[in-house]
């Protein structure tokens, strides 16, 4: 014991320091990660609120006998760089619904191309020359091009013309999906639970079901989508895309997480409620229906509600059995061709076109909106409901 | 099609009214003998839902049954024929059903039994997805190994499917198609690899301050926060690489004067890393959070400092659980498809820079899927191949995970994890 007083002192100082560097070392991740969520956010905002505004235009429709045949001449040449395709396109459509239209005119506001938008959103137009740009900033300074709040984002289907483009079949497609995934995945999964936690003697079987739910919980998602084309699709002869093949196969993914947080729920109900409905004559399904599940509701529609969530965020799988179709109507159906809001987005990424970069980046906050305010509904619906025993 | 529709429609409301007749008129005939004085052993409704039970259940058993059978062995049985015998079936059950309303029957009892079958059927449906998985997965992998060598599958190192589509359309013989995993493999480990390396010190470093450092105000924020980037789906991540880390890692490989690839493995490996995070840290916050305090009080009353309580006391009691962590997190991100997809390349290149592009396994899948090819071909079966493969990797993993957080359960008596 050679050190002396100082050296001792010195060493301890120096242990300090190392313990301190050890805290903040690790706020430091905790920041990192922080950081990452906070770059993350503002790029997807910063990338997709653009999309929810829309450039449109004032002109004239003149609906002249040659603009029956072809919609073009509708529109003052100038205009027809600047006005989208899919204007035109319904002109003469208009005009054999409508035959009175002939010989009129019409001053309207319609959708400005994609290559305009983007130019006013101030991204690279490669399509434009010099002279449609001169004559779009003197439309914008006459007040004839404005941008507007984009409502065919929310109310039209997927369109290969990105100022035509819109979420609204995704949305109802990842409806379609979801009520099939939640039809089979909750009463399958609440039943299973129940009948582990409640029912199922300790044996073997019952310890394998449990292992064999713990690994489903993790297999890979591609994995269900795989399962979901051989079985369902190729031998239980399921329509490919439908939104009855892809609930189903989101099923299966969610119902470990039902099971478990189910399972979770049930044991979280103290064991004086069963023997006191015992104690007054309940047979065991009594008890479980009557007293047991009503106590155990909050924390299992929690756990689907998340589950749920999980689903509809889930692409992979999806994209397996087929549902990354394009789908430009907007149809509620179970048997036919759909897509779901992160196959839209996935669809959207794969574009080249610079305008489809910020529809995608929409279609993702529509997709965060939703999961996370499926997730917040989640979480105070634990803490309304959640009782202390 | 459409005839099948009506008669499956016809079916249900017939047995939906057979149900109908058989609660109203057993609860009807149980009040009755009841009401005459004889005591029963159970109460009219139960007598009632008996009832209604021996005259559904088995004509929906038969029926699921017989369509089953039908679609399993391509057996003929007229649907028509088949929804008739069920529903005579219900004729049967609702006669017996009124039968057993008797005082000496047990209808609770009778209940209690098919609620019980009825429970343990759905538990089943797990074992059954497993095996579904296994089955379709295995049976078409067979079918790839019986075109290709399984040796040459596993060890070639070239992945090169060429027009194997040709030949499974009778045109050419595929012999120029190659199914070397090799390449795939390496993508898919220097990927996990990346992410790994992102994910496990941040994860875990996050889970040491909160356990051990955070006042429960940080941690109550911190927490969500991190549970919300377990949520991002997948897809999202992925464009997130592919937009804007990409281009980023990109520029900075320009700076430092090396090329890099916009389908570089850097990009999705940072992203993925960033995406398993969340189920690191839980994880470990549990198992840290587990390990009894007896153990810091005893280690800090000799004197050492809070720094060294954790790095020589609290992590190597954890060590199981934040291993178990690490592999349930390597599971994932083997797993993962969306990332890979987007952000890494599609051209099999077995190489170690992590600046070129590189191809994954589950990338490989899905363009086998995507394809505009015959479900026969050597190269959409080959998908199932790797599937198989990833299944087993990632099947181990998670089994010697739960076995290392059994162990640090029975060491500590924890009950919770």
């Amino acid at each position: 014991m050679s050190d002396s007083f100082d050296q001792i002192s010195q060493q301890l100082k120096r242990r300090h320091r190392k313990s301190a560097r050890l805290k903040y070392f690790s706020m430091g991740a905790l920041g990192l990660a922080a950081m990452f969520l906070l770059i993350f956010f503002a790029d997807m905002l910063n990338k997709g609120l653009p999309a929810f505004k829309q450039a449109m235009v004032n002109v004239e429709v003149n609906y002249s006998e040659e603009a029956s045949r072809s919609g073009r001449a509708a529109i003052d040449r100038d205009l027809s760089s600047i006005v989208s395709r899919s204007v035109v396109r319904v002109i003469p459509l208009e005009m054999r619904n409508d035959p009175s239209l002939l010989g009129t005119t019409q001053t309207r506001w319609v959708l400005a191309s994609a290559e305009v938008d983007q130019y006013l959103k101030g991204n690279r137009a490669r399509r434009l020359d010099a002279d449609d740009m001169a004559r779009i900033d003197s439309l914008v300074a006459s007040g004839q091009i404005e941008m507007r709040f984009n409502s065919g984002f929310f109310s039209r289907g997927d369109s290969k013309m990105a100022e035509l483009a819109g979420i609204m079949s995704a949305v109802v497609g990842t409806v379609m999906t979801m009520i099939v995934t939640l039809a089979i995945a909750f009463p399958i999964g609440v039943m299973t639970a129940i009948y582990l936690e409640e029912f199922a003697p300790d044996n073997r079987l019952t310890q394998l079901i449990e292992i064999n739910i713990n690994n489903l919980a993790a297999i890979p998602s591609i994995l269900f989508g795989l399962l979901g084309l051989a079985i369902f699709i190729n031998f239980f002869g399921v329509p490919r895309s439908s939104p009855l093949v892809g609930g189903m196969t989101l099923a299966l993914m969610t119902l470990p997480v039902i099971i478990i947080s189910t399972r979770t729920a049930l044991r979280s109900v103290p064991e004086s409620i069963r023997h006191a409905a015992f104690g007054v004559g309940c047979s065991r399904w009594q008890v479980v229906k009557d007293h047991v599940l009503p106590l155990a509701m909050p924390g299992i529609m929690t756990g689907s509600i998340i589950g749920l969530a999980q689903a509809m965020g889930e692409t992979a799988p999806l994209i397996i059995v087929g549902m990354v179709a394009f789908i430009p109507d907007v149809t509620a159906s179970f048997t036919e061709a759909a897509t779901v809001m992160p196959a839209q987005v996935f669809t959207w990424s794969g574009e080249p076109d610079r305008a489809f970069v910020e529809k995608t980046a929409g279609g993702i906050l529509v997709l965060l909106a939703v999961l996370i305010s499926l997730n917040a509904s989640a979480v105070l619906l634990r803490k309304k409901f959640e009782r202390r025993w | 099609m459409m005839q099948t529709n009506q008669l499956f429609l016809i079916f249900c409301s017939v047995l939906l009214l057979l149900g109908l007749v058989a609660f109203f008129v057993a609860r009807r005939k149980a009040t009755q003998v009841r009401s005459s004085g004889i005591a029963m052993y159970s109460q009219p409704d139960q007598y009632a839902w008996f009832a209604v039970i021996a005259t559904a259940g088995p004509a929906i058993v038969l029926s699921a049954v017989g369509a089953f059978v039908m679609l399993l062995i391509g057996a003929e049985i007229p649907t028509f024929s088949l929804l008739l015998v069920s529903l005579v079936l219900a004729a049967v059950g609702l006669a017996v059903g009124m039968l057993l309303v008797r005082s000496n029957f047990h209808a609770r009892q009778a209940i209690e039994r098919t609620i019980r079958w009825i429970l343990a059927s759905a538990a089943a449906i797990s074992i059954l997805t497993t095996l579904g998985i296994l089955i379709s997965i295995i049976g078409e992998a067979l079918n790839f190994f019986q075109m290709h060598s399984f040796w040459d599958f596993i060890t070639g190192t070239t992945w090169a499917p060429g027009n194997s589509f040709l030949a499974a359309a009778g045109r050419g013989d595929g012999s120029g198609a190659q199914f070397g995993s090799v390449p795939l493999f390496a993508g898919t480990f220097m990927i996990t690899a990346i992410a790994l390396s992102v994910a496990v010190p941040i994860g875990l470093l996050s889970a040491i301050y909160m356990g051990e450092y955070a006042p429960s105000k940080v941690r109550a924020v911190a927490k969500p926060m991190l549970e919300i980037l377990a949520g991002i789906p997948t897809v999202v991540y992925g464009f997130f690489a592919a937009i804007t880390v990409a281009p980023f890692i990109v520029r900075v490989a320009e700076t430092v004067g090396v090329s890099a690839s916009f389908n570089n493995a850097l990009a999705p490996g940072i992203v993925m890393g960033i995406m398993i995070i969340p189920f690191i840290s839980s994880l470990s916050d549990d198992v840290i959070n587990a390990v009894p305090d007896s153990m810091r009080q005893g280690s800090l009353a000799l004197g050492m400092t809070k720094g060294e309580t954790i790095r020589d006391v609290v992590i190597p009691a954890a060590l199981p659980g934040i291993i178990s962590a690490a592999l349930l997190g390597m599971s994932r991100a083997l797993g993962e498809t969306m990332i890979v997809v987007m952000a890494a390349g599609m051209r099999p290149n077995l190489t170690i820079n992590p600046l070129e592009e590189m191809t994954t396994v589950t990338v490989r899948i899905v363009a086998a899927m995507t394809g505009d090819l015959e479900f026969e071909s050597a190269e959409t079966l080959s998908a199932f191949a790797l599937g198989l493969v990833l299944f087993v990797v990632t099947l181990s993993l998670n089994l010697v995970s739960v076995l290392m957080i059994r162990r640090f359960r029975e060491k500590y008596r924890v009950n919770n994890l």
